[in-house]
């Protein structure tokens, strides 16, 4: 007996929307072993992680808050997936969007200036990530330079140079020589979607961004051209859809967004310039965008449920004393077995049993 | 049951037919998952014979060849060598017991040599030096002339094919498997090949030769299997048989005639192409030199010729996946073209079926209704505002479907899982439904059963009945006789005068492929070089 993978003869769409829960519980059966061999409880470890932080509303918030921009970046690194560019570099992105964005609060800051001062940051934020993002996009595109490394080489320089800016230029004089910023004036602040709570309007944002790029790739002739090209790049040139404008725009689009999101985390809950900014965001919205299948609403959940790991993790953290660290293997094992599981889109197990002797005289 | 047969066979030159079997399959089958490539087949082939197996694409022809070179291993049933049972556990094994074989794609590095290519087929250990010797001396003895040091990239497909060929015979093979090794070769080349083939014959070779031309069949082999959906049909005597019975048997039914509409006007020129020329986008890809013709509306251009010579980059300077920097190289319904993007043509009345139907043609994992939206976007009305209109997307399927008896699974599956000929069906239907001016297409029944082959040649004869000037680029030269009123042929990038088809014979067309002229001036031999 023997197991093969098989080719389907047609995609399964049932394994294309269960596949991501295989990955999901194949990850935390690793957890539970991972959890035995530190020594502590499973079943008290998985407590804390998946359930707990679903028991009280400020943990609920915090997951909104943390989900914010690992949605919002992993839409836009959908898109670029989806058309076959590989944008690395969402976190560089990121950190330019909170840098540019920060750049009018700073400047602004203690001035009476009007209720401009927010919509300004986020506009210039977003340009900020969208230009970043189209260094290694025009780079692949003039050049043929891969867009993995290049865009991942800008995430250093941007990180570099915002540790910069907080230790020099922009350092709070009164900071006690902390490396951050002042805090940003209310007027250059995000507004909390509920008083006193953490929510803020990110989140509705990030909504509404799902719902966009939802249109976009269903209904619309853009969307249908991201996809071809990055499906089947003859086929689309036959179309008439040009690819490297397509790697332009996706790269452009999903740098606006990591921008956005970064300005957002800057002038909504941190409230102030530092480095550390981003547990990595721009990183883990990569697992969050295959976890979610490249789909808008995939990605919608997806972030939702990788947000439960970063706070579960904190709360695992301060009950069990388990490392923080534990997140990131979790993080990293499920994207392991998300892109594992894909295979059984396309193929499926198959046990064969041995061949059958064939006897002279039969048939 | 059926060995006895064979025993009181008395075909006339048989006397081999008392050998024993060199090679023989008993029921052999291979599944894979659901689907039986090949269901319990028996076949026998003796020293000193050529065998044709004879099939349509997805008969099991490949299958079976495949797992008698040791490529796959069967399911069931069992392969006999010199009578008795071996296993093969790969197409080296195969090689080492004297079974060759030469694939219809060859497996050739470009940048390397001749001897180099076939040094790195070989499994020995032979020094190059004794190899290329021994190389040379093998082509000498067979006729088939190789320069050992040429790179591969500078040779004509022929000779890419008797690479192949010589480096399968270097292996002295008891047993050589040929797959259809004449679809690249003018016809000139393939009388040439047949003398080699007869040759190895002569020295007590086997030759299973896999092919679906049934006139090469008839004369060349001794016995023909017949494979059909999988089962093997009959063994016969192929020169008994008349290419009707034999291709009866292939399809299990008659094939519809295809009739041209008598008294077809042609009109106005709707497709010029003015002196193109254009550099190869690859390496070694074909220059296009001065291409001129016109076609006109009601018109059906052939455009014949072997692989490689251009074909492909004339479909895409035609079809603006590349463009020419003089616009008035391409002409469509009288408007310069040339610098225009595929959707400015398309949008102009021309549309385009290219070569390859998965990855070119279509976005193979992609519903049919978006298939249609890849072509139809620009001119049909599927698209406003940038909103996609999913309805005309799937009524565009569905006339499609009834058109031209597209069959599928479902209303809207994926491209990839239809067959290959209903999956043409479908492309051509596509363009066919927008009512095109001009029609550019470039093998349109390649791979594709006869069923589904009737009814794509039809609709073009129909389209140009219709006042539509269509082109058509085929190797098959049936097909274009079939259809085609004028045929030009292509060599070396450049594009011969069209010939009427009635004067253009395949000895004057295998001229023209082969890159001779027609000229009255064949008795110097001034041309080479």
């Amino acid at each position: 007996m023997q197991l093969v993978l098989e080719k389907r003869a047609e995609r399964s769409n049932t394994i294309a929307l269960i596949s991501p829960l295989i990955a999901i519980g194949l990850t935390i059966v690793t957890m539970v072993i991972l959890f035995a061999i530190l020594g502590k409880n499973p079943l008290l470890a998985l407590h804390a992680y998946f359930i707990a932080p679903l028991t009280d509303g400020y943990s609920l918030q915090e997951i909104a808050v943390k989900a914010t921009p690992l949605v919002m970046i992993a839409i836009g690194l959908s898109l670029c997936y989806l058309a076959n560019a590989w944008n690395i570099g969402a976190e560089g992105q990121f950190l330019i969007g909170a840098v540019a964005g920060s750049w009018i609060a700073v400047k602004t800051q203690g001035t009476d200036v009007g209720p401009w001062v927010l919509p300004a940051m986020l506009v210039l934020a977003a340009a900020a990530g969208a230009l970043y993002a189209l260094i290694p996009a025009i780079c692949k595109v003039k050049f043929g330079a891969s867009e993995i490394l290049t865009s991942l080489m800008l995430v250093y320089v941007a990180d570099l140079f915002l540790d910069y800016l907080v230790r020099g230029p922009w350092r709070d004089p009164h900071g006690f020589n902390f490396p951050t910023t002042a805090e940003f004036d209310p007027i250059a602040t995000v507004p909390l979607l509920i008083e006193g709570g953490r929510l803020h309007l990110g989140a509705m944002i990030a909504l509404l961004v799902v719902a966009a790029v939802a249109i976009l790739l269903g209904r619309t002739i853009k969307g249908f051209e991201i996809r071809v090209v990055g499906a089947a790049p003859r086929a689309a040139r036959f179309g008439g859809f040009n690819a490297n404008q397509l790697v332009i725009l996706t790269f452009a689009i999903s740098g606006a967004l990591a921008g956005f999101a970064g300005i957002i985390e800057v002038a909504g809950p941190v409230g102030h310039l530092q480095p550390g900014i981003s547990p990595g965001y721009g990183f883990t919205a990569i697992i969050v965008a295959f976890l979610g299948r490249l789909n808008p609403l995939g990605i919608l959940i997806a972030g939702l449920f990788v947000a439960l790991t970063f706070i579960g993790g904190e709360q695992a953290q301060i009950a069990m004393k388990i490392p923080l660290d534990v997140t990131k293997v979790f993080q990293g094992i499920l994207l392991f077995y998300v892109l594992a599981c894909d295979s059984l889109i396309l193929y499926r197990f198959k046990l064969v049993f041995p061949n059958r002797q064939v006897t002279r005289g039969a048939g | 049951m059926p060995m006895h047969q064979r025993m009181f066979d008395p075909t006339p030159q048989r006397l081999h037919s008392s050998e024993p079997p060199l090679l023989q399959t008993v029921e052999l089958t291979k599944r894979y998952g659901d689907f039986i490539a090949n269901d319990s087949i028996d076949i026998e082939i003796r020293p000193r014979e050529i065998h044709a197996l004879l099939g349509e694409n997805g008969a099991g022809k490949s299958t079976l060849v495949k797992a008698i070179y040791g490529l796959i291993q069967p399911s069931a049933g069992e392969i006999r060598w010199h009578g008795e049972p071996i296993v093969l556990s790969g197409p080296s094994d195969a090689r080492s017991r004297g079974i060759g074989m030469v694939f219809q794609h060859f497996s050739l590095f470009d940048n390397l040599t001749v001897a180099e290519n076939v040094a790195l087929g070989l499994d020995g250990k032979e020094p190059f030096k004794d190899m290329s010797a021994r190389l040379e001396q093998v082509s000498k003895t067979y006729g088939l002339p190789l320069d050992p040091r040429r790179e591969v990239w500078q040779l004509s497909v022929g000779e890419r094919q008797r690479i192949e060929i010589v480096r399968a015979l270097m292996q002295d093979p008891k047993f050589l498997i040929l797959d259809e090794p004449t679809a690249v070769l003018t016809p000139q080349e393939a009388d040439q090949l047949f003398i080699v083939l007869e040759r190895l014959k002569a020295e007590g070779r086997a030759i299973l030769y896999i092919s679906h031309k049934l006139d090469e069949v008839k004369r060349l082999c001794d016995t023909a299997t017949i494979l059909r959906g999988g089962r093997k049909i009959e063994t016969c005597n192929p020169q008994r048989e008349t290419a009707a019975s034999l291709a009866r048997m292939m399809v299990g039914g008659e094939i519809k005639q295809v009739r041209a509409a008598s008294g077809r006007k042609t009109t106005v020129p709707r497709l010029v192409v003015n002196d193109l020329s254009l550099a190869p986008a690859e390496a070694h890809g074909v220059r296009l030199e001065h291409i001129s013709f016109e076609l006109k509306g009601g018109e059906i251009l052939g455009i014949a010729g072997v692989a490689g010579n251009g074909q492909d980059e004339l479909f895409a300077a035609l079809s603006g996946e590349r463009l020419s920097k003089h616009s008035g190289t391409v002409v469509i319904e009288g408007i310069a073209a040339g610098h225009l993007s595929i959707t400015q043509r398309r949008k102009l009345g021309a549309a385009f079926v290219p070569e390859e139907r998965l990855g070119h043609g279509t976005a193979p994992r992609m519903k049919l209704s978006e298939n249609a939206l890849l072509t139809g976007h620009a001119a049909s009305g599927m698209v406003r505002h940038g909103f996609i209109d999913t309805a005309a997307t799937l009524k565009t399927v569905d006339r499609a479907t009834e058109t031209f008896d597209v069959r599928k699974a479902k209303r809207d599956p994926e491209a990839a899982s239809l067959s290959g000929g209903n999956l043409q069906k479908f492309i051509v239907g596509r363009e066919i439904l927008r009512n095109p001016a001009v029609l550019v297409v470039s093998q349109p029944t390649w791979g594709v059963d006869a069923g589904a082959a009737a009814i794509i040649r039809q609709a073009l004869l129909d389209l140009a009945t219709a006042g539509a000037a269509v082109l058509v680029t085929s190797q098959d030269l049936d097909e274009l006789a079939e259809i085609a009123d004028r045929i030009a042929v292509m060599f070396h990038g450049r594009l011969s005068a069209p010939l009427a088809a009635s004067e253009a014979s395949r000895e004057k067309l295998g001229l023209l492929m082969g890159g001779s002229s027609l000229e009255p001036k064949e008795a110097t031999h001034a041309v080479g070089a």
